[in-house]
């Protein structure tokens, strides 16, 4: 089992993949594995975190467990 | 009595709006928008528009936006359908229409329920132009239409 990234939007870009299996952990362990100019991206001002599908406030303290589900969300544009 | 799809294919606005009023004889005052894919002429041309959803938000968040819609406006029936995918000139993107006794609270419910598919929406949009694609952040505007309400 593992747990999953999930980019939305230009963040899809710039991972080259809409998803990502990563191993469980805290989310900082989680990014520090990441290509660093990623990481940067993710956890810009403006970029919102939903775990499996909620809005998380205050993404500090995640740990990510198996089966889990962390979208990264760039600001929307719909209509 | 709020009908809500997120739709991945091409749909007729019409024959959703005909539908939609054949279903609701009982209200006197129908409002609808319909945003399209813009055709224009001249090198920045929009020659394709993508937008992409989250499975695990996007229809749950626009069925919440129709909650809040119907419980704040007294409506005989409200209509929301969006479209994700690749659309082309001339494709419809979003349709939103909501029935009513009186008309005030159609066109009200109607510009609520757009200003928030337009900002507060979990969808992401990027064009095609001759110079390939970019993606779309939301305008000033966006958030200055939110506020109003």
């Amino acid at each position: 089992m593992a747990a999953r990234l999930v980019f939305l939007g230009r963040l899809e870009d710039i991972a080259g993949t809409g998803e990502l299996a990563v191993s469980p952990g805290p989310l900082e362990q989680v990014l520090a594995a990441l290509d660093p100019a990623l990481a940067v991206e993710l956890l810009g001002e403006r970029v919102r975190m939903a775990l499996n599908g909620a809005l998380l406030g205050d993404a500090g303290a995640v740990v990510l467990a198996d089966g889990d589900e962390l979208a990264f969300l760039p600001p929307v544009s719909g209509g | 009595m709020a009908e809500v799809r997120l739709l991945g294919e091409a749909f007729s606005a019409s024959e959703e709006l005909a539908a939609f009023t054949a279903a609701h004889p009982e209200a006197g005052g129908l409002v609808s928008f319909l945003g399209q894919v813009r055709r224009e002429e001249g090198p920045l041309a929009v020659e394709a528009l993508e937008l992409k959803h989250y499975a695990a938000m996007t229809l749950p968040g626009m069925e919440a936006l129709a909650a809040a819609t119907t419980a704040r406006w007294p409506l005989d029936g409200l209509l929301i359908i969006h479209r994700y995918g690749v659309m082309h000139p001339g494709d419809p993107i979003v349709l939103v229409a909501a029935a009513a006794r009186h008309r005030r609270d159609a066109f009200a419910a109607a510009d609520f329920a757009m200003d928030h598919l337009k900002s507060q929406s979990w969808f992401w949009k990027r064009e095609k132009t001759a110079k390939g694609w970019r993606w779309i952040e939301p305008r000033p505007d966006d958030h200055r239409d939110l506020a109003r309400w």
